[in-house]
């Protein structure tokens, strides 16, 4: 028992290192999704950064405001990512050998989904570095804690997410499909404005929407105090996702070994 | 051509050409649409953007210093319009660049046949592609509330702009793909798109801008494209916002039409 749970340990831990290994092999398709959510806050801040003038505004720093954004959309990328690399692996063949190996499929899911986890460090790293230098405010060790691990576990959610395509569409042309989705699920929230401020049909949706509350828990520290009440309607859509997105991407691993 | 063989005349070589850029483009348009990696940055993204932006800071309106607009989605379409035909320009940069991988465009070198055809060819398409993206774009603005100020000429003015600045972009494209011969350069211009739309008034007005965007703005030929593709939407027509908007285009078409050739020279020397 103990040694098929450390083999399974051991099976995931490598999975995630060779994830990793490909930062480190293959960087020009990892600086896109690492850029990206910092070129986005600069530029949405640059762009809209007035709208803190608006009645109601709850921060007078847009740049502030908008960079646990920055935070969810790299998880997303990542997610995103990960999927599409499972897609290639499949396309080359690579994945019918690991669904050969005696691996669980739940170890296989977890090493592909975890390696999202640590990758997506590398984006909120700079994010924090390039918002702190143009005057951010530090969100507190509570907040940056809380923001850190939801943005990481949101990553690991939307990487379930990228399997699930991946596994339906068997190809790397299934991409503009995982982007949009986690794009539509990360901007389709308060991350341009305060609940209150958002127009039409984009007040009810981000309402609905289960990433608002992870965004406002995320966001929490860096306008102002950490607070449970806050915290648990994050922690709480995000369990959620996670069960559901976990269930459909244990349900295709089991259909493609089928 | 052998010793005796006598040139065809003018005329029968520009209607060969014609066609075999007419078949290229034919080519790269329904490659566009067979490969949901090519088309989802002309339509999907841009579409998404615009209902995000419009729906997250559509209260922009209210801000004292914005022109006056029927609403933030009239606004918003030229900025839309602009994303959709830079990212087409990116798109035909991954074709071409796929081309040149597989070796087709060596086959196309080798034929007799213009050498510039293939890069023609690709550009059409661009801007065709840019048009039925600009067409999209208003029939989505009309579907949910905008309104075309300057009515079917002034809607015929934004096509014809769209057109041209997707062809324009195309150029640029075509020089990233010249130049590189890789989808994964071309690929890695996406965020650059970003940027250059951030640092203009694509998205929100000039005045409106924080600094340092305001005053790159300023210089930014995307600008005066973005201004003249939104004035026929939200003014009655007029002369000068069109040719500013032709003039930006026409800054990016030099730049793009210059880095062309010389990438098709190298690519030329290299075949």
């Amino acid at each position: 028992m103990t040694s098929g749970v450390a083999f399974d340990f051991r099976s995931t831990w490598a999975l995630m290192r060779r994830a990793i290994n490909e930062i480190a092999r293959v960087p020009a398709a990892v600086i896109p999704a690492v850029l990206a959510p910092t070129i986005f806050m600069c530029g949405l801040a640059a762009v809209f950064g007035n709208l803190t003038q608006l009645p109601g505004f709850t921060t007078d720093e847009y740049l502030t405001f908008i960079l646990p954004v920055g935070f969810l959309q790299g998880a997303a990328f990542t997610g995103a990512a990960t999927g599409v690399n499972l897609a290639r692996d499949i396309e080359l063949g690579w994945f019918d050998r690991l669904l050969a190996s005696p691996a669980p499929r739940g170890v296989l899911l977890a090493g592909t989904v975890l390696s999202a986890s640590l990758r997506v460090l590398m984006p909120i790293t700079l994010l924090m570095i390039v918002g702190l230098a143009l005057g951010v405010s530090f969100p507190g060790v509570d907040g940056l804690v809380i923001a850190v691990l939801l943005a990481s576990c949101f990553a690991a959610v939307a990487a379930c997410y990228g399997v699930i395509l991946a596994l339906k569409f068997k190809t790397q042309a299934a991409a503009p499909l995982m982007q949009a989705g986690v794009f539509m699920a990360v901007l389709f929230t308060t991350a341009y404005a305060p609940q209150a401020l958002l127009t039409g049909w984009l007040q009810d949706v981000a309402r609905l929407n289960p990433v608002t509350q992870i965004l406002e828990a995320v966001r929490q520290g860096f306008v102002g105090e950490v607070t449970w009440a806050d915290t648990w309607p994050g922690l709480l859509a995000l369990a959620g996702l996670g069960v559901l997105m976990i269930g459909f991407a244990l349900r295709g691993l089991r259909r493609a070994g089928n | 051509m052998s010793a005796g063989a006598v040139a065809p005349p003018l005329g029968a070589r520009i209607v060969a050409e014609t066609r075999v850029v007419a078949a290229l483009g034919r080519r790269s348009v329904r490659q566009a649409f067979r490969r949901p990696q090519f088309l989802a940055p002309i339509i999907i993204f841009p579409s998404l953007f615009l209902a995000v932006n419009t729906g997250g800071a559509g209260r922009a309106v209210d801000l004292p210093q914005f022109p006056p607009v029927n609403g933030f989605l009239d606004f918003q379409l030229a900025g839309a319009m602009l994303q959709s035909t830079m990212l087409a320009g990116v798109s035909a940069a991954i074709a071409l660049a796929l081309d040149i991988q597989i070796g087709f465009v060596d086959r196309l070198v080798a034929a007799p046949i213009a050498r510039w055809s293939f890069v023609l060819g690709r550009l059409i398409a661009t801007g065709v592609l840019g048009l039925i993206a600009g067409l999209w774009f208003l029939a989505v603005g009309l579907v949910f509330g905008a309104e075309i100020v300057a009515g079917v000429p002034g809607a015929l003015v934004v096509l014809v702009l769209v057109g041209l600045n997707a062809i324009a972009w195309g150029t640029i494209g075509a020089a990233i793909a010249l130049n590189s011969g890789s989808p994964s350069v071309a690929q890695g211009i996406f965020p650059i798109v970003f940027v250059i739309l951030f640092l203009s008034s694509a998205f929100f007005p000039e005045n409106l801008l924080l600094e340092p965007a305001k005053t790159i703005a300023e210089w930014n030929p995307m600008s005066l494209i973005a201004d003249g593709l939104r004035d026929p939407i939200i003014s009655e027509l007029s002369l000068g916002p069109v040719l500013e908007g032709l003039g930006g285009i026409a800054i990016v078409a030099a730049i793009g039409a210059v880095l062309s050739a010389r990438g098709l020279n190298k690519k030329l020397r290299s075949a």
